[in-house]
């Protein structure tokens, strides 16, 4: 085992903003009242008001600053260094988009505000709905949903109501073993039954398990192409015949589609209804766990179960200017799924994504990231990699690869964890791990089209020489990381015995 | 790089693509632009808005125009909060986790609940997703909501309970607040969660522990959304006995983005935190014993627990709830109730001022803290064009929007960055409009000020 000094950031142990809280310490100026300073129970009843303020911290505004600069330098993030988090789609976030979203017309605009004073907001969503559906091969776009699982839903509750339109009640929801864990938790909470179906020794839809399964239970299947092995499923349009037959509706889990915009389309495939993760494909950062936007494309027998409102243009009377308005009146709607109209700031920054690449600058960066994911598979196919981490299907993939650890854990003892730890001492985010589920010991490494290839080479010299120093010495990556601000941390007492808030 | 993969050209590797599923053609898009561009043509449409730097704005309704400071956006901005992803790799992940743990502090010190998670959505899927956990909570399948909640709220609720298989039933209003008879009469032993908001939609403040008796007597949760700006004054959720508190986050630290991205809280007891949903941070040590922060508690998640995981939520809103935690900071103790002080007295000087203009009257004298609702004798929506277009004032929101009951209804909402100045524009300014619609009916005397001069 490696014996390594405590670097500094080691020695600064972690201490919390409530910890340096000192009474009468403040940062905050606030306006002056201006009106009468009448005692609060003369104005809420004593019985409704708190004995004593939250204790929040009493700091100055120099230690605020201080310490969450400090806090931030205790974060790896995706401008320090590659980041290939397999079905996350890491790719650079332009600051152009920042600055365009921090404008006051969109920044300090209420939501509530009327339609005729909101044109140029309410028209960027049009624009945007116009142009996922383009790229998604759907005529119709709601911006409503949050995040991917929040589309998840709304796809499988605007199933629901397609179906119960028709007077059918249907119980289950088909999705690959290979399938996001969003895809049966989601399944669940809309009040379905998840059905597992098998995944081919090509890596795609066993479809004679498919056809066992289909039914006219079936209300939906879930699938997400190119899937999380990073493999276009080439029997894409009998899978969807098949569930069309029974009257099913397909769903498409827009993780992926990074790898497809401007050569394939969903829609085209013969999906129903997609989410798009605008956090992933369109640019918008990841924020260390959001904000993102799911909007969801679909096809025209499920447009009238929309969420509402929907973003709509009314042609101007008389040749005069159209109008873009928010239209409540969608009786067959599956209503609201939040409030307001959506993450609208997440809008602006993706469609300054769209005009930025435009048409062809979209299916480059599809290409890049295809490219890129090929060439990396490529280099880690050879040397160490390839007889320790084979690629789980081999063929050539998307925009990921998905390598498994088995044979490094059978003939070095080294878990795919602890090769993902030692990349941390080696400047590197590891790939998603132990995920897909059907591969062991499974790394899914997504590089995206903006880096270099400089970037990969360097990832995979760093494999090879872990792989190097675990034939010596297996304990090395074993007992990693070592120069992180801490090391490998205790996940089962953080669980077993929850602290999950300062004691104060 | 293609050498190495072993083709001859990129096309190859889309070879796996069947032919016919291929698009063959270029996306009917524009072509790219340069970032000057990109940058011109959206000022251009963020022109076409009219935003709160450019109207007054005493539009609320769940969302409001606070002062950020502009640490929120010197921090939130930082490459290390804005880029990386979900914490998975906890040893990578040091700032966001803690500045999770520390939010989540916060949280439940503003709600008086001890387990908060790191953040959801936003507020209505937040209520939603209580009635989720109050389903696995009970067994029961349905919920009885105030009116005063808010409607897009009771809309999500009622979105996501086609999917729970629940019943929605909701209880009206009386003078402003939850009528407490009718509430008593909905909860029944198969009710899973009595779900209200204080301050309720029309401002006004409830009496949670009173209502929330019904609750407890027949075993079903309580649930309380809460505007987090009016917690440094009012009694907290926990303290009134809430088993879930939760909210809007927006008022904290984050700008109003014409309704997002902003965050969800969410608050519970220490009993039902396995079934709590989202990210949660929790301390633990590393093998040298120094502390450190991890997700807590992920069993109850999708990535683990796929179908039988407590919620599917996965990206929520970190950098959103970072931005309130150093909202909150910056405030601090002291400030953060001076803040819901400031507020409660300016509204109270609002709601008296506007009291006192023709044509106008209380639509309830329930008390508030931040927001109030009127009643105009003109059409509510004509007041408002009048208003925007001739004093560059937006003048709240048209009860009548959501409330058919309250067509003549208008919310007024409060915040620091509204001055005395500003509020006496607005009266004179709806006094005008009123009077100009010519709507006023005889037997409207002329009211005289009432000590607020």
């Amino acid at each position: 085992m490696m014996s390594l000094a405590e670097t500094p950031m080691q020695r600064e142990r972690a201490q919390t903003i409530y910890e340096k809280s000192k009474p009468g310490r403040r940062a905050a100026v606030l306006p002056e009242a201006e009106v009468p300073e009448t005692p609060l129970d003369e104005l809420i009843p004593a019985a409704l008001l708190r004995s004593e303020p939250p204790r929040l911290p009493e700091v100055a505004e120099p230690e605020i600053v201080r310490h969450y600069n400090r806090l931030s330098r205790r974060n790896f993030d995706l401008d320090t260094g590659f980041y290939p988090l397999g079905s996350c789609t890491m790719k650079h976030n332009p600051r152009l988009n920042e600055r365009v979203a921090a404008l006051p017309g969109h920044a300090r605009l209420h939501p509530a505000q009327d339609p005729s004073r909101a044109q140029g907001a309410l028209e960027l969503m049009w624009l945007l709905q116009r142009s996922l559906a383009e790229i998604c091969g759907l005529p119709h776009v709601s911006l409503q949903p949050s995040a991917g699982s929040h589309g998840e839903l709304a796809g499988l509750l605007l199933t629901r109501a397609f179906h119960a339109d028709r007077g059918e009640e249907r119980t289950k929801v088909l999705a690959p073993d290979t399938s996001h864990g969003t895809n049966p938790a989601t399944v669940t909470m809309a009040g379905y039954e998840v059905v597992k179906v098998a995944t081919n020794e090509r890596g795609g839809v066993e479809i004679d398990d498919l056809r066992e399964k289909v039914s006219e239970d079936v209300a939906c299947l879930m699938l997400t192409n190119p899937n999380t092995l990073g493999l276009f499923d080439e029997n894409i349009a009998e899978i969807a015949a098949l569930i069309h037959e029974v009257g099913g509706t397909l769903y498409y889990d827009g993780a992926n589609l990074n790898a497809v915009m401007g050569h394939s389309r969903p829609g085209d495939m013969g999906f129903d209804i997609v989410h798009v993760n605008l956090h992933k494909s369109f640019s918008q950062p990841h924020g260390g766990g959001g904000p993102g936007a799911g909007p969801i494309a679909v096809s025209e027998r499920i447009e009238p179960f929309l969420p509402r409102p929907q973003v709509v243009r009314r042609e101007g009377e008389n040749g005069g200017a159209p109008f873009f308005d928010l239209d409540h009146d969608r009786p067959q709607s599956i209503g609201r799924l939040r409030g307001f109209q959506g993450n609208f700031g997440v809008f602006v920054r993706s469609y300054a994504y769209i005009l930025s690449l435009g048409a062809d600058g979209l299916a480059e960066a599809s290409e890049t990231a295809v490219l890129n994911a090929n060439y990396l598979k490529a280099r880690l196919a050879q040397g160490r990699a390839g007889e320790r981490l084979p690629v789980a299907f081999d063929r050539h993939c998307m925009h990921e690869f998905v390598l498994s650890g088995k044979p490094m854990k059978r003939d070095l003892g080294l878990a795919t964890l602890d090769l993902a730890k030692r990349l941390l001492d080696y400047g590197f985010h590891p790939p998603t791990v132990y995920f897909p589920l059907l591969v062991d010991e499974a790394l899914m490494v997504e590089p995206t089209e903006t880096e270099t290839k400089e970037s990969l080479d360097a990832f995979a010299e760093a494999i090879e020489q872990i792989l190097a120093e675990a034939e010596k010495d297996p304990e090395i990556a074993k007992q990693a990381p070592y120069t992180t601000p801490v090391r490998r941390l205790d996940e089962v007492k953080a669980t077993r015995k929850p602290v999950v808030r300062q004691p104060l | 790089m293609l050498a190495a993969i072993g083709v001859d050209s990129v096309a190859d590797l889309f070879e796996q693509v069947p032919e016919p599923l291929r698009l063959g053609r270029s996306l009917e898009l524009p072509a790219g632009m340069s970032e000057a561009g990109v940058y011109e043509r959206l000022a251009a449409l963020a022109a076409r808005n009219a935003d709160a730097e450019e109207e007054v704005c005493f539009v609320g309704a769940g969302m409001y125009d606070h002062y950020v400071p502009a640490i929120v956006d010197a921090i939130t901005q930082r490459s290390e909060f804005l880029t990386p992803y979900t914490p998975y790799q906890p040893e990578i992940s040091q700032g966001g986790l803690q500045a999770m743990f520390e939010f989540q502090t916060a949280m439940s010190e503003l709600t008086g609940l001890p387990v908060s998670n790191a953040g959801l959505y936003e507020g209505p899927s937040s209520v939603a997703s209580a009635g989720y956990l109050a389903i696995g909570a009970t067994g029961s399948r349905r919920f009885v909501v105030s009116r005063g909640v808010h409607p897009h709220s009771r809309e999500t609720l009622a979105t996501y309970a086609v999917g729970f298989g629940a019943e929605v039933v909701e209880v009206g209003l009386e003078g402003g607040v939850t009528d407490a008879a009718a509430l008593a009469e909905a909860v029944d032993g198969e009710t899973a969660a009595v779900i209200l908001q204080s301050p309720n939609f029309l401002g006004a403040v409830e009496d949670v522990e009173a209502l929330g008796a019904a609750a407890k007597e027949h075993g079903a949760l309580l649930v309380v959304a809460a505007d987090p700006m009016t917690l440094g004054i009012l009694r907290p959720p926990g303290e009134q006995g809430a088993d879930v508190a939760l909210g809007e986050g927006q008022p904290l630290g984050n700008r109003l983005d014409f309704g997002g991205p902003s965050f969800g809280f969410f608050c519970a007891t220490e009993e039902l935190i396995r079934r709590m949903p989202g990210r949660i941070a929790g301390e633990t040590d590393d093998v040298d014993g120094r502390r450190g922060f991890v997700l807590a508690l992920q069993t109850r998640e999708q990535h683990i627990r796929r179908e039988k995981a407590t919620h599917n939520i996965c990206t929520a809103q970190a950098l959103n709830a970072l931005g309130a935690m150093i909202h909150l900071a910056w405030l601090g103790r002291e400030g953060f109730r001076e803040l819901g002080e400031l507020l409660a007295r300016r509204t109270a000087y609002a709601r008296e001022r506007l009291a006192a203009v023709d044509g106008v009257e209380l639509l309830h004298e329930a008390p508030v803290v931040r927001e109030f609702a009127i009643r105009l004798e003109a059409p509510v929506e004509r007041v408002l064009a009048t208003v925007a277009a001739e004093r560059g004032i937006a003048a709240g929101y048209p009860l009548g929007r959501e409330y058919p009951e309250h067509e003549d209804g208008l919310l007024v909402a409060i915040t620091e960055r509204r001055t005395r100045a500003q509020i006496d524009a607005l009266a004179e300014a709806i006094g005008a409009a009123v009077a100009e619609s010519g709507a006023i009916v005889g037997n409207s005397a002329t009211k005289a000020p009432e000590g607020v001069g």
